[in-house]
């Protein structure tokens, strides 16, 4: 049961994945993405990861992607890529470093496990982890809040400069 | 565990390396950003897998902290995109190579 729906879930992340990449338009990479982001919120939960897996789909594919959905609708006019800009290696040269450098991640990451240590029946459960969160990992919890704060003031900050010769600028003045 | 670790980190190091890919060959700045967010979630998985391998709880904490982090690099990251598509008309990043604004 859980093998074939790691098979399943395995399939369609990677299926997602060659979709983020090779998409001609950024809107199918977006939904390749939530597919992918999907497909890894059901493997967290296979590996007992259940608290992670319900923030994965909230904040990954409730928040960003619709983010990156909503930020392609607002530049939709030019978003192509110009197909005449000359590769800087040819592709197979490209293909086999690509390839080698997945393998040796492969072969490093596969090497490095053991036998799956036993568990409790409330391992990653809320309440496990806001105790962790809320003990050890008091002070990294406040500095994300900080974190937060700081992005939050960074993108209206970004977002509310006005190119110049826009009607509502004061003054003209420059960047 | 229904599978045995080493699948998960198999998927992870594919999914990671399909990200780079995508950094490396894409020029369309939307693109790369997602591609950078894929390469994020293969390394959020492999937390995940070595959390339940060791029975430890701190690679789940540390994939949460990562989401804070991916959640703020992603909104400032847009907005840096908005502001360049304002002043350059374009996200193709091979038009944009000045640091100057």
């Amino acid at each position: 049961m859980g093998a074939v729906l790691f098979g399943m879930v395995a399939c369609l992340a990677l299926a997602g994945g060659v979709g983020v990449i090779a998409s001609r338009q950024p809107v199918y990479s977006a939904l390749s993405l939530l597919v992918v982001l999907g497909s890894l919120a059901v493997d967290y939960l296979l590996l007992d990861a259940p608290f992670i897996a319900v923030l994965q789909v909230i904040i990954y594919a409730g928040a960003i992607v619709v983010l990156f959905v909503f930020i392609h609708m607002l530049l939709h006019a030019h978003s192509g890529e110009d197909p005449q800009v000359r590769p800087v290696l040819p592709a197979g040269v490209g293909g086999a470093l690509c390839g080698a450098f997945g393998l040796t991640v492969l072969a490093v990451v596969i090497h490095a496990t053991g036998v799956p240590a036993p568990i409790g029946a409330r391992f990653g459960a809320v309440e496990e982890i806001g105790r962790a969160l809320f003990s050890g990992f008091l002070l990294p919890f406040e500095a994300a809040s900080l974190v937060l704060l700081i992005g939050m003031i960074g993108a209206v900050a970004l977002g509310k400069r006005l190119p110049p010769g826009v009607p509502g600028r004061p003054d003209g003045e420059e960047r | 565990m229904a599978v045995p670790a080493p699948y998960h980190l198999a998927l992870s190091a594919i999914l990671f390396t399909l990200g780079m890919v995508g950094v490396l060959v894409r020029r369309s700045v939307l693109i790369v950003f997602m591609s950078i967010e894929l390469m994020l979630n293969a390394v959020n998985l492999t937390l995940v897998t070595f959390a339940r391998v060791w029975g430890s709880l701190d690679g789940q904490l540390l994939v949460f902290f990562i989401l804070v982090v991916a959640a703020v690099e992603v909104v400032i990251g847009l907005a840096i995109i908005v502001d360049l598509f304002r002043s350059r008309q374009t996200v193709d990043i091979d038009e944009v190579d000045l640091l100057r604004g």
